[in-house]
């Protein structure tokens, strides 16, 4: 029934696929868009004046590299002009003090520069390239324009022993937000889960450390800090419930609930091409699939807490039960959650490596995991 | 953290107000939106750097003279509050 439907909130804009950096988590799918089959600036313009009557108040411009679009401050103009809010989320590679100045004329609401690590050695090894030294840059850069700044990073094994060499770098910039997200478990980051998982003992550390520097920046830094979900108790309400909030646009215009529904074989996306973003968002049989309560399964179907977090993340259904429409086996009441508690226990029994940029203990050998590099589409 | 009386709170870099044409009045932040009704927006609008806050709860206080003055004032202060927990203004002196 349409008239039920909620607006969505924000729209996902995944600009590109291409991107100099090769995240061992990348958020992208394993198989990615070329070149040739991105939207024009012309398309993309009209899918921002079709999200603002739909209600999308926020256009996140994400990628790959959004700024690997020669037409970036185009698309940041005509998503302002349609009347949206509009968020870039990037390396800051590659970019120059004039392109900044005019994205923020162009109507830039807000930066959110993605970083490794606080150290340049952790932060190269995760990217697969030298990219610290330009984020810095970026960011000093950053104190001339009046615009939000958040400085985002992605929390693994590797590097959530830094959390207060990232704070302090926060706290001598002039960013007023900062992002800590564990790594959660798709397409790169699972392919790398074993060398990205942390302990126990590293979480409940980061967990205390985050409470007490979130009370001391109340105010002048929001300390946002965003758990592996396979440390939970319950699962996350992901994407704030399928196809109630969010919708992502990939490169070449297919409009997905989520950033991974691509991995659930059987869903059909509709693309932006042939049909205007209201209709797909109402009718399209992707966004259909798993919306409201009917497609679930026990425990969900009967659980009090199904309107909290409308039985979890799908794609992880997918990749843990082999089930997209199974209860999310991070749940405490999944019948899988044995198979994610397994899979904990193996990363507590590893020995944690050394964090890239410090000694080893005498004890421990140096070593550096495997990593499957993401690489740069056609 | 009570807002100061004779500071100028200003919206923080990356917060704004939507078009006026946009209906509702929404305050758009960071990876947030809060809507906004009569006394909200008649807050938010004020807090443009040129007003101290007890300039603006004296102004609300004349468009809500219905309203207890002292209820008027701690309303205000609880918003002004709520904005600043969100990183959503900066207080000049």
């Amino acid at each position: 029934m349409t008239s039920t439907i909620p607006n969505p909130l924000a729209l996902i804009a995944e600009l590109t696929h291409r991107c100099p950096l090769h995240c061992v988590y990348c958020s992208n799918p394993l198989e990615l868009q070329s070149r040739t089959s991105e939207l024009s600036a012309e398309i993309w313009s009209r899918v921002f004046k079709e999200a603002a009557e739909a209600g999308v108040l926020q256009a996140d411009f994400t990628g790959g590299e959004p700024l690997a679009r020669p037409d970036i401050v185009t698309l940041v103009r005509a998503a302002r002009s349609a009347g949206l809010y509009v968020n870039l989320i990037s390396s800051g590679l590659p970019l120059d003090e004039a392109k900044l100045a005019a994205l923020v004329e162009a109507g830039l609401d807000h930066f959110q520069l993605s970083f490794q690590g606080a150290r340049e050695e952790t932060a190269n090894e995760i990217s697969g390239t030298k990219s610290h030294a330009q984020k810095l840059r970026v960011l000093d850069w950053l104190r001339q324009h009046r615009v939000a700044v958040t400085l985002n990073f992605v929390i693994h094994r590797r590097n959530i022993d830094q959390l207060e060499e990232m704070l302090a770098l926060a706290e001598s910039s002039c960013a007023t937000r900062i992002e800590f997200a564990n790594v959660q478990y798709y397409g790169w980051a699972f392919a790398n889960r074993e060398n990205l998982l942390p302990t126990r003992v590293q979480l409940d550390q980061s967990l205390t450390l985050i409470k007490r520097e979130q009370e001391r920046l109340q105010g002048r830094i929001r300390v946002e800090y965003v758990v592996s979900d396979y440390y939970a108790k319950y699962p996350k309400p992901c994407m704030g419930g399928w196809g109630r909030k969010l919708m992502v646009i990939t490169p070449s215009g297919d409009a997905l609930p989520c950033h991974a529904a691509q991995v659930i074989s059987g869903l059909a996306f509709e693309n932006v091409k042939d049909r205007s973003l209201r209709e797909i968002w109402e009718h399209s049989a992707a966004f259909q699939k798993f919306r409201g309560e009917a497609w679930m399964q026990e425990p969900c179907k009967t659980c009090d807490r199904r309107e909290l977090d409308f039985g979890g993340c799908r794609c992880q259904a997918l990749l843990l039960a082999g089930d997209a429409a199974a209860t999310d086996p991070v749940c405490c009441l999944a019948p899988l959650r044995p198979k994610v508690d397994a899979i904990l226990a193996a990363a507590n029994l590893a020995p944690v490596s050394a964090a890239a940029g410090l000694a080893a203990p005498a004890n421990e050998p140096v070593t550096r995991p495997s990593w499957l590099y993401r690489p740069n589409p056609s | 953290m009570t807002p100061e009386l004779h500071s100028f709170p200003r919206l923080a870099p990356g917060c704004r107000l939507n078009e006026k044409t946009q209906q509702p009045r929404t305050l758009l932040m960071p990876e947030r939106a809060l809507r906004l009704n009569g006394p909200s927006l008649e807050i938010v609008e004020r807090c443009d750097g040129q007003h101290t806050v007890q300039q603006i709860i004296v102004d609300l206080q004349k468009i809500y003279s219905k309203a207890e003055p002292t209820k008027v004032e701690q309303d205000i202060l609880g918003y002004l509050t709520l904005l600043q927990k969100e990183r959503a203004l900066d207080f000049a002196l």
